[in-house]
């Protein structure tokens, strides 16, 4: 009976155990292939020049470009809407309120909305029914907004980020302690600015966390932008949002799957694959890191 | 200084700034429910005029579901078979007024999906044959580790090493997928050949094995919360009647658990149901009928994202697209829902006993 109990014990822990590890090695192993394959091409100028002969040689400077803007402007947009939701979240709206229970499931079905539904709404909603609205009525017709540009890709970015900012931010304001916003009303201020004044400095880090967050899955996807900005190839950097523009994502996209010869650029494509990896990467332990702290100094 | 506390000035005061900041915030915070409504509006209008709906109502769609289903089951399922495409162009539908040219749902259940051929067929079949398998697939893979490693996390690692397991699988979530898509695309996709010897390199397997990568941090995180939120008093009381620490996490704190698993898991589904870069670039994009996991497959998800590109905006592929688009949406939002359902009700329920 004994000997049983120990068997099964044993059994549980080990494989429970070998799952964590197992877990943990692929995913140091997909690091490590990476970073070995894409090492050799990797180079300052790889990082700061234009490619060239048709993409089979030079650098991915206009992709690393294309890429920080998407999420700047993504950011833009889906970092202000986020935190002003989560504070509606967390401090305006009741516990039981159907409104908050309505915006809290929107916001969990966002998060689960698959990344290529946000491209098919970005090119029916922002492309074929916004841009095409503005076509009709500044440029009489001309069509300027109603086809994939960086900013519809941004925006689609946004959308598909925006649960990322709420959940993080939303989380840091609830660890501001109580008594400080009890502390704050006393004193006679007003709600808001308890908001502006207390909950708002006392949760910079979570909105910190989210913003990184946000950025390194924007960095990330490919899907949503596929159709509503991203393009192959460009020989200038884009100068307005209404241009097109290249994604390290795509890029490695296109280059593994499309093009003409895949053995001959697969240095570059790891090179490219390796510097998106290493930026959500860093990006994403950033954000571990901050999280944890707050949350020991919270204890 | 006159510090007299009257009626009057303790009656809470309006203030503008404080009124139009609330109406404010709360306007914005109703922004994600809009954006829900939006996409379920836009994707599915997008879709709409592509086919004729019974809920239409007007006569000539109507007339022409009906004559499709008294032709289908004699006709679908024969090979080659290409009468269920119309290209006849619809003046009278209201919705299709530009005289876009129309596809009937019984085109939709055939088994061929040749969308660019001289005469197009928009067979569903083999897509959503192709992406159940690689769901499975991947379920089968992703689940076990998954929830077995969410079981090591939260019953048996010390919290030293549980405060590392935790953030390195959010870590793990943070690899773009189409970086696991590359990684399955050059590295996996060789040696598991090498290993197995099948001869279709890029296949549902890779692809289901890449896809679980994607989904094992879903499920995971998830579990793992359904587990650390089950009482302490259980444990203890389980422990106290002398059961080791083992069967206390085998045969207490996983039942109790079994809501948030089984939520996990959903969700896990539709992660792998909706991923699109992963079956893309890892699973060959044939869209063939077979169940044999060592065959090429093409996604719903893969289709949308390899064919939206070059279709002519409005026409019949554009509108099946977005058809796909809208079962995808419908089918996770379904999903999330029942998750929803499952996390919030049944979890609370038994732990509270009272309050919902």
């Amino acid at each position: 009976m004994k000997q049983k109990r120990q068997i099964g014990g044993g059994l549980l822990v080990g494989l429970s155990g070998f799952s964590v590890i197992l877990i943990l090695a692929i995913m140091i192993g997909i690091l490590t292939v990476i970073i070995l394959g894409g090492r050799e091409r990797i180079s300052w100028e790889f990082l700061t020049s234009f490619p060239e002969n048709g993409m089979m040689e030079g650098g991915i400077f206009p992709a690393i470009i294309g890429t920080a803007l998407l999420v700047i402007l993504m950011s833009m947009a889906a970092v202000p809407f986020g935190v002003i939701t989560a504070i509606y979240l967390a401090e305006y709206a009741g516990e039981k309120s159907v409104i908050a229970q309505t915006i809290r499931f929107a916001v969990r079905t966002l998060a689960t909305v698959p990344s290529i539904i946000f491209g098919l709404f970005g090119l029916g909603f922002f492309i074929r029914f916004v841009g095409a609205g503005m076509d009709q009525v500044f440029l009489s017709g001309n069509l300027k907004w109603a086809q994939p540009n960086l900013l519809w890709a941004s925006m689609t970015m946004a959308l598909l980020t925006l649960p990322v900012v709420i959940v993080s931010v939303e989380e840091a304001i609830r660890t501001v302690p109580q008594e400080l916003r009890e502390a704050s009303l006393a004193l006679g201020a007003t709600r808001w600015q308890t908001v502006k004044r207390v909950v708002i400095p006392g949760s910079l880090s979570g909105i910190l966390t989210g913003t990184i967050l946000a950025v390194s899955r924007g960095a990330g996807e490919v899907a949503p932008i596929l159709f509503t900005g991203a393009a192959y190839y460009l020989a200038n950097l884009p100068g307005s949002l209404s241009d097109q523009f290249m994604n390290l994502g795509y890029h490695i996209y296109i280059l593994s799957t499309q093009s003409a010869n895949v053995d001959q650029t697969l240095p570059i494509q790891y090179a490219t694959t390796m510097v998106l990896l290493l930026l959500t990467f860093i990006l994403n332990l950033t954000a571990v890191v901050i999280r944890s702290r707050f949350r020991r100094g919270i204890r | 200084m006159d510090n007299k506390f009257t009626r009057e000035s303790l009656e809470k005061k309006f203030r503008f700034s404080e009124f139009f900041s609330e109406k404010l915030i709360t306007g914005i915070a109703l922004l994600s429910i809009t954006i829900i409504a939006l996409i379920f509006f836009f994707v599915f209008r997008e879709a709409a005029p592509g086919f004729n709906r019974s809920t239409d109502g007007t006569r000539t769609g109507l007339d022409e579901i009906s004559s499709m289903s008294d032709i289908a089951p004699e006709r679908y399922g024969l090979p080659g078979d290409s009468l269920f495409y119309q290209p006849s162009v619809e003046q009278e539908s209201t919705e299709t007024g530009s005289g876009e040219s129309t596809v009937t749902i019984g085109s939709l259940t055939g088994k061929k999906w040749l969308p660019v051929s001289g005469e197009p067929r928009f067979g569903l079949v083999p897509l959503i044959i192709g992406t159940f398998k690689i769901t499975l697939i991947a379920i089968l893979f992703a689940a076990p580790l998954a929830i077995f490693a969410a079981l090591f996390s939260s019953s048996f690692a010390p919290s030293w090493l549980r405060e590392i397991i935790k953030p390195a699988v959010e870590l793990l979530a943070g690899f773009p997928s189409v970086v696991i898509g590359f990684f399955a695309l050059m590295v996996m996709a060789s040696v598991l050949q090498q290993v197995f010897g099948y001869s279709t390199r890029l296949n549902a397997f890779v692809g289901g094995i890449a896809m679980a990568l994607a989904a094992i941090p879903v499920i995971f995180t998830i579990t793992e919360d359904a587990l650390s939120a089950v009482p302490a008093s259980y444990k203890e009381a389980s422990l106290a009647l002398g059961a080791s620490r083992w069967q206390t996490a085998w045969l207490v704190t996983l039942p109790a658990a079994t809501p948030g698993i089984f939520a996990a898991v959903l969700l896990g589904i539709g992660r792998v149901f909706g991923e699109t870069m992963i079956a893309l670039m890892a699973t060959g994009n044939a869209a063939l009928n077979s169940v044999n996991p060592f065959e090429s497959v093409r996604t719903l998800a893969a289709t949308i994202g390899a064919e939206m590109a070059e279709v002519v905006f409005g026409d019949a592929h554009y509108r099946v697209l977005f058809l796909i688009g809208s079962l995808l949406f419908l089918f996770t939002f379904s999903l999330n829902a029942v998750a929803e359902f499952y996390i919030r009700g049944r979890l609370v329920k038994r732990f509270m006993g009272r309050t919902a």
